[in-house]
């Protein structure tokens, strides 16, 4: 698929409806004109809820037109385990979303700034991490040492990848081993945590930014809700949010939707100009 | 749940050696006369044991690795580590007593020892909040380290808990950026650092004190990114298939192995470290003294390379490698 045909397929996946009709806002209710809500970034401009973005979408309000081109777009499927149903399901997403893993990485610029940036999505096999995503965020990190560039990367997940296990777990000391390299380079790692971004993902990676940057509204955590669901571990409301993790030091910024570009261009400017 | 040849064998087992203890106090009190029965049973536990760890499935190894009475950090550390002096506290915050950290000598080498603690009586059990270390758990595990790695002493760490805590005051501490901190700064420690799974490899709550030059697993310990009961309710929504899903998830030290993650299995004697800990005890001795002793061979930039090198081909397919 050419990136062309990617992005329109990605926005297919996530807007059912044509573009010149509604959506219902899952917090309010509210019926939102479809446009409206994509010119507003696809917020609510009701109840100021933020809608979970595809890939395309967040690669839309971020960065400059046209100028993101992918990298390691072609990564085969793995089973290190042999796991029962995993590689059919991992090809039915493949087919259903348009992504190749739960991440997608490349180049792009902001505001005429060049940059490596990376970009997580749910609807692959719940953004989980196994050997796949792992590698696409090693990659973008030595990919930007070998061409001197500023990292980010918009993460959200919903833990590690089980049917990979221990590859899923070890994904965690790479891209961390990773971001270190990436540090001793002097170069600039900014995370940005959306809605939601949970267990394998957060204890790695997605804490290393040298800037955390969390989306308004997003949910966040060690220990992903199915995992609190199943051990029946007590776990108050309000703790696994980005206002909690702001109120207790772990978060630079803590911004609405249409102040992230903008702080973006700003660090950046700030570390690479 | 029909009960498993490990449950069934392993009560008769557990009886026997019971039986045992009791005889070899009786012997050196001056009863000779159980002398003979004594060693009748001797030979007979040992044959149990033999038999019952001939066919163990993945979900035996759990149990195995989660025993009553199988040998922990502490007893390890106390078996093999001469003059240990525990160093205390992350210096921000408190010190987590389910992250025990020290220095001393094995057999004359100065190291530096991590270590998880689950605890073995109800107190212990609760003072060491069973092995889930907490975030100040991690920062004080990476003070250690680094410290160790200014004084060119090695690092040794052994790991054996459930999993990290994960509830709202380690929420609220930084649960997830101690352990990706210290997954980072693993990999810039300048001294050979060998990891031990001796019981329970408990995804993250390892993996934060998991990345090292060597990495290895006793004979029944397990390795997991998710447990068995969490991988069958989450993903096939049955929390009975747990027997299923821990043979799904490759998380035995022969899987590990396989899998190209953990370098080395330590053998337990028969049955499991429980039955004889000076034997598993010497076994890991053994066992760290040999990996030491050939990364003592590697210098700096290629002892950093190499441990980099060594996660960035774990689940690499064939025929593939790294870009750059």
């Amino acid at each position: 698929m050419t990136a062309e045909n990617q992005r329109a397929d990605m926005q297919g996946a996530h807007c059912d409806v044509p573009a010149d009709l509604w959506r219902a806002c899952p917090d309010c209710n509210q019926l939102l004109y479809a446009r409206d809500l994509e010119a507003n970034l696809w917020v609510c401009d009701k109840c100021g809820s933020h809608f979970r973005l595809s890939v395309w979408q967040r690669l839309q309000v971020t960065v400059d037109p046209d100028s993101f081109s992918v990298w390691d777009g072609d990564l085969p499927l793995t089973d290190p385990l042999d796991f029962p149903d995993y590689l059919g399901k991992a090809q039915k997403a493949r087919e259903k979303t348009g992504m190749s893993e739960a991440a997608l990485t490349g180049r792009a610029t902001l505001d005429g700034i060049p940059l490596a940036i990376g970009l997580m999505d749910l609807s692959f096999i719940g953004g989980s991490m196994g050997w796949g995503v792992g590698e696409l965020v090693t990659r973008l990190m030595e990919r930007a040492i070998d061409q001197h560039l500023p990292v980010v990367i918009f993460c959200a997940s919903g833990g590690a990848r089980m049917q990979e296990s221990l590859i899923s777990l070890m994904q965690m000391a790479k891209t961390s081993g990773a971001a270190g390299r990436l540090r001793a380079a002097g170069l600039p790692y900014i995370s940005v945590l959306t809605h939601p971004t949970y267990g394998g993902v957060t204890a790695s990676f997605a804490f290393l930014g040298d800037f955390i940057i969390a989306e308004q509204g997003a949910a966040m955590g060690f220990a992903g809700p199915r995992v609190v669901e199943v051990t029946g571990l007590r776990m108050p409301p309000g703790v696994q949010t980005a206002e909690f993790q702001y109120e207790h030091g772990m978060i630079d910024m803590l911004l609405p939707r249409r102040d992230i570009r903008p702080a973006l261009h700003t660090v950046l400017r700030w570390c690479m100009l | 749940m029909a009960e498993s040849k490990l449950d069934r064998l392993g009560k008769v087992l557990d009886e026997l050696d019971a039986r045992i203890a009791e005889l070899r106090r009786l012997v050196d009190e001056g009863g000779d006369a159980y002398r003979q029965e004594l060693a009748e049973l001797e030979q007979r536990s040992e044959q149990l044991a033999t038999e019952l760890c001939s066919d163990l499935s993945s979900w035996d190894r759990v149990t195995l690795a989660r025993h009553q009475r199988r040998p922990q950090s502490l007893d390890y550390i106390d078996a093999i580590v001469d003059d240990f002096v525990e160093l205390h506290g992350d210096r921000r915050f408190g010190d987590d007593r389910a992250m025990i950290t020290g220095l001393g000598f094995l057999d004359g080498r100065p190291i530096a020892v991590v270590a998880q603690q689950k605890g073995r009586t109800t107190q212990e059990r609760r003072e060491h909040n069973f092995g889930m270390s907490h975030p100040e758990g991690y920062r004080k595990a990476m003070r250690v380290m680094q410290l160790a790695a200014r004084m060119g002493r090695s690092i040794i760490t052994l790991i054996d808990t459930p999993g990290a805590d994960c509830l709202a005051d380690s929420e609220g501490r930084g649960i997830s950026e101690a352990i990706a901190t210290n997954q980072r700064d693993m990999f810039s420690l300048p001294v050979p650092v060998v990891c031990t799974v001796i019981g329970e490899g408990g995804s993250g709550g390892a993996i934060g004190i998991g990345a090292g030059d060597r990495v290895m697993m006793l004979e029944h310990a397990y390795y997991s990114v998710i447990t068995p009961e969490g991988c069958a309710a989450i993903l096939w929504h049955d929390p009975s298939l747990r027997e299923e899903a821990a043979a799904a998830l490759k998380l035995t030290a022969p899987d590990a192995v396989a899998l190209g993650v953990v370098d080395r299995v330590v053998d337990e004697p028969a049955g499991g470290a429980h039955r004889s800990p000076a034997a598993a005890a010497a076994n890991l001795k053994q066992a760290l003294k040999e990996e030491l002793d050939a990364l003592a061979e590697r210098k700096h930039d290629a002892l950093l390379q190499a441990r980099y090198e060594k996660y960035r081909r774990m689940g690499m397919p064939e025929g593939l490698s790294p870009a750059i």
